[in-house]
């Protein structure tokens, strides 16, 4: 393998400059393991299932994955992406779930000059000041859930909302999302400690305050728990619990089955979005996985996309970053959730749609699209970015 | 805050400390009769929880799922502690946190391998998924209520059982004098074997009943475990009495700290309430050592 490589390397140097790579180097680094696993695994077979449609090629040329676990621990992101970086050598990297990990290896990444495409975190700080031209973003920026949900709220003519989220910075950011396109009374404003089982205390205070709706962002187990004691105390009936797509998604569901009825929430993309892309994508995921794909897989799959179009778009020359650059902007591929651009920031442009969970025709419990809530939609800060 | 309020908030402690009373009884046991630390206590209250998942989804009776949980649990436990724990007792306290530590990543990754990295369903029986109405206009979630009745039911078994059994006769003399009690025939070997699987069943009735209000995930035994440490520190180690007593003051204080305080108040609410404990008591509220 090694002589192989300085074999390739050698006859390179030796045909001069301008050449293109004999193989495409994606490090893959997400959180694989511990409770919030089943994202990065999602993504991860998402990314995987497009490289099965492609012939495990990207661009035209074969792809290597090199799958790190970085256990939700910065400390063990960073180790990973050096080695990442200097030992395997990567050509792109994507993966990464939480932003504060994101933040984390940003810098390194980007030093490197290495693209980075991201098929979750987006944290505002890269969408802002601190844009970064080796940074590209297919998800969403994280306000931009929250952000469609409160404006479906404001529409509904709901006037008086109460808001749960953990007591850390991306649960602030969260609602302050939300509060962007929500103009209404907030009735209450609950913040709880981060990884938290019970919600009994919560759920009293939310019943003797009456409001009339409920807006959660607690990701992963936490919104399990809320939303089972949502159910169990009887409020789902009298006060509708909305949150953003990923508190509504298939893991969630999977999770709370029927306690999830009735919820409805926001995403870039649904698994009955009716477009061809779309379909394959679902049925192919079906078929290798045996579960419906949530968001994250779907991400990982446009990611995976993406990185396929640019390659080819720049014939494999992976040395000309200026090249890769524009070609990974242009955004050439299908998305599964319809149209899609990049903003001058390198984080989408793109429409957000209102999806409520309920049985569908097969009897399982799932999301079904109810209609769409911004069109185009951008995020707040890419203003602020520096990059044209 | 209306007297409502206020009376659904204490059922509410009362019956987070419950739930932490049946994790914190086989803890405290364990470390006070067997002088071990055992950070794998929460693995079993998850492997309990998927149990009861697994066989409620298959057999369709809640019943059968607890019963299936707590015996399948239970055997688990006692086969650990014959293979594993055994071991450890001689050792000093660093080898027995780095092995149990090693058996939760162990039980992390084994779960993950039979039923996947995402969390699975364990939903609250049809009938009992409502709220009931206490008062006029007091409703209360009727899982809840189940809770708090199981949990009291198992406290007045254990201290029964603890109080005026001979078995539980043993149990306190081991816990009280370990070395006494091997020196007046006490068979420790077994009475270790025992305790624990006693200790796991309690911990996968903990994790079948709360299934129905929490995530069923990896992971999901180590959140619940550094609650069930504080109980035991603010108890007193080895002390089932302790065992409750500081269970019910957490579940109370945190309630309580949620309803009122500022959040950040609020999460460190039963640190504070520990610190406070060990400052005036420190062997805990019910030491069983003299």
């Amino acid at each position: 393998m090694k002589k192989a490589g300085s074999v390739a390397l050698a006859l390179a140097l030796a045909m001069g400059s301008a050449h293109a790579a004999d193989k495409v180097k994606v490090g893959f680094l997400s959180t694989l393991s511990g409770p919030g696993g089943a994202l990065g695994v999602d993504i991860e077979d998402g990314f995987k299932l497009a490289l099965k449609s492609t012939g495990s090629k990207l661009g035209g040329l074969p792809a290597e994955l090199v799958v790190v676990d970085d256990q939700q621990n910065p400390d063990v992101a960073k180790q990973a992406t050096d080695r990442l970086l200097k030992r395997d050598k990567v050509d792109l990297m994507t993966g990464i779930v939480f932003s504060n990990i994101m933040l984390a290896v940003g810098p390194t990444i980007f030093d490197s000059k290495t693209f980075y495409v991201s098929a979750n975190a987006g944290p505002s700080q890269y969408a802002g000041a601190q844009c970064n031209p080796y940074f590209f973003n297919v998800a969403w920026q994280n306000d931009n859930l929250h952000e469609a949900v409160g404006k479906h709220v404001a529409e509904k003519g709901f006037r008086n909302v109460a808001l749960v989220a953990p007591n850390y910075p991306a649960g602030k950011d969260a609602l302050t999302g939300f509060k962007r396109y929500y103009n209404g009374k907030v009735a209450d404003e609950i913040y709880t400690k981060l990884g938290q089982l019970d919600y009994a205390a919560e759920l009293a205070q939310i019943r003797a305050t009456r409001p009339d709706a409920v807006y959660i962002f607690l990701p992963g187990g936490m919104g399990i728990n809320f939303i089972k004691q949502y159910a169990a105390a009887g409020l789902a009936k009298d006060v509708p619990l909305f949150g953003p797509g990923f508190s509504a998604d298939e893991d969630v569901i999977r999770a709370a089955g029927d306690a999830m009825n009735g919820m409805y929430n926001a995403s870039q993309w649904a698994h009955d979005l009716p477009n061809a892309e779309n379909r394959r994508f679902v049925a192919d995921f079906e078929r290798e996985y045996g579960r419906l794909p949530s968001l994250y897989a779907s991400q990982g799959y446009d990611a995976a996309l993406l990185i396929d179009a640019a390659v080819r778009k720049v014939k494999g020359n992976l040395d000309d970053k200026e090249a890769l650059r524009a070609a990974l902007a242009a955004a050439d591929f299908k998305s599964v959730r319809g149209a899609f651009k990049f903003n001058r920031n390198h984080y989408p442009v793109q429409d957000y749609y209102l999806r409520v969970v309920e049985k569908d025709a097969k009897g399982r419990v799932t999301n079904r699209t109810v209609g769409t809530i911004f069109k185009d939609h951008a995020d707040a800060y890419a203003n602020e970015c520096a990059m044209k | 805050m209306t007297a409502a309020l206020a009376a659904e908030q204490a059922l509410n402690g009362l019956q987070l400390g419950l739930m932490l009373f049946l994790m914190a009884a086989g803890l405290t046991l364990v470390l006070g009769i067997m002088d071990t630390i055992n950070l794998a206590h929460g693995s079993l209250y998850m492997t309990g929880a998927y149990l009861a998942a697994a066989v409620y989804a298959a057999a369709g009776s809640f019943l059968v799922a607890v019963v299936a949980a707590v015996a399948g649990t239970a055997l688990i436990g006692a086969l650990l502690e014959m293979t594993v724990l055994r071991a450890l007792y001689r050792r000093d306290h660093l080898s027995q946190v780095l092995a149990t530590f090693a058996i939760i990543l162990i039980a992390n990754e084994t779960i993950r391998m039979i039923w996947g990295p995402q969390p699975v369903a364990l939903p609250t029986p049809r009938a009992l998924s409502g709220p009931v109405e206490l008062l006029p206009g007091f409703l209360y979630p009727a899982w809840r209520l189940v809770l708090i009745a199981a949990g009291l039911g198992v406290a007045v078994l254990l201290f029964i059982l603890v109080t005026y059994t001979r078995a539980g006769m043993r149990v306190r003399a081991g816990a009280s004098n370990r070395e006494m009690a091997e020196v007046m025939g006490v068979d420790v070997k077994r009475l270790f074997t025992v305790v624990f699987a006693i200790g796991a069943a309690l911990c996968a009735l903990a994790g079948a009943l709360l299934g129905p209000l929490l995530a069923v995930q990896v992971g999901m035994g180590e959140s619940i475990l550094i609650l069930a440490f504080v109980v035991v520190v603010i108890g007193g180690i080895g002390s089932i009495r302790g065992a409750f007593v500081g269970a019910l003051l957490v579940g109370v204080v945190d309630t309580a700290g949620r309803a009122l305080l500022f959040p950040a108040l609020a999460s460190i609410a039963i640190y504070v309430l520990m610190a406070a404990v060990l400052f005036w008591k420190p062997q805990g509220l019910f030491p069983a050592r003299g």
